[in-house]
């Protein structure tokens, strides 16, 4: 796409980086562009509900400030400067509420900036407001929010993934370029994959998690969303690096995977060596998605890549694993919502002449502010974490985590990147598996032994699916610190498959209704 | 149950308790393979961390933080410029 034809075009179907290139030329204003996503969001979000909170007021400001800057001749403050973004409601930004999805939060006004934020603003990216999630990033469909489930765009009678199922739809519906996600054990990949947008999720502490609310801190990562590989790209050279506010955050260069994007349109794959999980396939896997993730794999192949079949087979308890360690860790990161210092007080307790305790008063209000979901795993947690069982559960769980880690080992000895669907199936009805929570679990199949294994990962869109007609994501792994290989396989991936059909996949997505 | 739900300190409702005693034995029963196999595999070590990272220390410098107004702008009860609470010992205590 040429810069010239912007003026007159829809600037919302653009890339970011088309759009921060004409920011950058003076071809259209970075308001102009925050306007035309605002418009979008105000005709759309009715339907998609992708959004919780629009800022639009302090957006237009960021827009203007980057316009000043430009037209005052000053270097524009990064390679997305004037691009707007959705930022998942689990990230904090001063001057707009904060929920997690949660009602426990609901009015919160954050006192401070999340480090992911501040850098966001620093950049010139102009936030457009805060996107639905699962309560406290618990789900795999967003149905877990206490303000109402988000819908996927292919198909607004379905759910849109999670827990950044906000994130992904906005994405999709063309509400937002960009998008701030947060992958606990695949809330940013698996809602890519049913979206047919990309996620990243970075290498554990590739990204400073300094003012997210946290969920399980041994495993959350905050990582970048957009439609295309190079998007995903130019947000996470802007969202990484070290912070000493957290004191997880890797302290090393930030990989460059701008550049590996660009090596990977130019180069392709061949000669490399790409393993495909023995064990991320076959049963509990859709036959559409197996059918898409094979094609993806013969497209690899006569792109030049050498193909390896690796066995983990550890991974088979990696489930049984995460949803251990997850609610222990949960258990105790939830308790600080103790009803003192911030959000919900539930205090109309009636107790006779006794004085209300506060013990009392933060057992009603968790009643009252969690959802399910949340109350489930915070005493699954609970429990797990308890004398007697802490050997048989929990402590198991972290051993079965050593055997995941050294079955990566193994594999990454046999390749340089590995593959698998991102999801085992395509996106679902709404409703169709709100009351079997096992079956909520099977969603993150894929995904989690990346992350009990603190690797990067991501979701590419690979295609649609033969029997459902929906969006299709290929899971691309790398070694720890590994993205520049990842984003270049990812990067490849894609530019095949625009040579293949023509246009990215999130360019088939049906025309939403618009409601003016 | 009810013991683990007061350790939670969430006051469920006998309706609650029932769904989630049942939920909760299902998911317990998938998640139990984890002792299985590490009693097949003896001698592996937890990992609890996925960086691997040791302590991280920081120069002990004053830093400016949040402004005493900022830090009760969001409690849900103050007074005297301090969190307002309940009682939090009891009259023996």
């Amino acid at each position: 796409m040429s810069t010239e034809t912007l003026s007159g075009t829809d600037l919302t179907r653009q890339t970011a980086s088309a759009l921060a290139s004409a920011i950058a030329d003076g071809m259209v204003s970075a308001v102009e562009v925050t306007q035309a996503h605002l418009d979008r969001i105000g005709d759309v979000d009715g339907a998609v509900h992708a959004f919780l909170h629009v800022s639009a007021d302090s957006a237009l400001d960021q827009a203007r400030t980057v316009d000043g800057a430009r037209s005052a001749g000053r270097q524009l403050a990064s390679p997305l400067a004037g691009v707007p973004l959705a930022l998942k409601d689990i990230v904090v930004q001063q001057g707009s509420p904060a929920t997690a999805g949660s009602a426990i939060l609901r009015g919160w006004m954050p006192p401070y900036h999340a480090t992911v934020t501040r850098r966001l603003l620093d950049a010139g990216v102009v936030i457009l407001g805060k996107t639905n999630l699962d309560e406290f990033a618990m789900g795999s469909s967003t149905e877990n929010s206490a303000y109402g489930p988000s819908l996927n765009p292919w198909d607004l009678g379905r759910i849109p993934g999670g827990s950044g199922g906000g994130s992904a739809a906005a994405l999709a519906a063309y509400e937002a370029p960009l998008a701030i996600g947060t992958d606990t054990g695949g809330s940013i990949r698996q809602p890519a994959a049913l979206t047919g947008t990309v996620g990243a999720k970075p290498t554990y502490g590739g990204v400073s998690r300094y003012g997210v609310i946290a969920l399980a801190s041994s495993l959350d990562q905050v990582g970048p969303c957009a439609r295309t590989v190079l998007d995903t790209a130019l947000l996470h050279e802007v969202i990484a690096g070290h912070d000493p506010r957290d004191s997880t955050s890797i302290n090393a260069p930030v990989p460059r995977v701008v550049d590996a994007v660009r090596r990977g349109v130019a180069d392709g794959v061949r000669g490399m060596k790409i393993g495909v999980v023995k064990q991320l396939g076959g049963k509990g896997y859709q036959a559409g998605v197996l059918e898409s993730f094979d094609a993806a794999v013969a497209s690899l192949i006569e792109a030049g890549a050498e193909i390896v079949e690796v066995s983990c087979p550890n991974f088979e308890y990696a489930l049984a694993a995460y949803y251990l360690i997850l609610p222990s860790e949960c258990s105790s990161n939830l308790a600080r919502f103790d009803a003192m210092r911030y959000g919900l007080r539930v205090d109309d307790i009636a107790t006779g002449a006794e004085p209300v305790s506060a013990e009392a008063v933060m057992s009603a209000t968790r009643d009252a502010g969690f959802g399910a979901e949340v109350k489930r795993r915070v005493i699954l947690g609970t429990y797990a974490l308890s004398a007697g069982y802490y050997d048989a559960y929990y402590g198991s769980a972290l051993k079965v985590r050593t055997l995941i880690r050294q079955d990566f080992e193994k594999a990454y000895a046999a390749a340089d990147v590995l593959i698998s669907p991102a999801s085992p199936v395509t996106a679902f009805a709404l409703g169709e598996k709100v009351d079997d929570p096992m079956a909520m679990y099977l969603n993150d199949l894929a995904t989690i032994p990346g992350s009990l294994a603190g690797i990067p990962a991501m979701s590419v869109p690979c295609g649609i699916a033969s029997d459902t007609s929906l969006p299709v994501g290929l899971q691309v792994m790398a070694p720890a610190l590994g993205e520049e290989r990842m984003y270049q396989v990812a990067a490849a991936f894609e530019a095949d498959y625009v040579r293949r059909f023509g246009g990215i996949v999130a360019d088939g997505a049906p025309e939403l209704a618009v409601a003016r | 149950m009810v013991h683990l739900a007061q350790l939670a300190r969430i006051d469920l409702t006998t309706d609650e308790l029932d769904l989630y005693v049942g939920q909760l034995s299902v998911i317990l029963d998938s998640v139990a393979s984890v002792s299985a196999v590490t009693t097949a595999n003896p001698g592996v070590e937890p990992t609890t961390h996925a960086a691997g990272l040791t302590n991280v220390y920081r120069p002990d410098v004053l830093v400016p933080g949040l402004s005493r107004e900022a830090a009760l702008a969001g409690a849900p009860a103050t007074q005297d410029g301090r969190f307002r609470v309940p009682q939090i010992l009891g009259e023996q205590e």
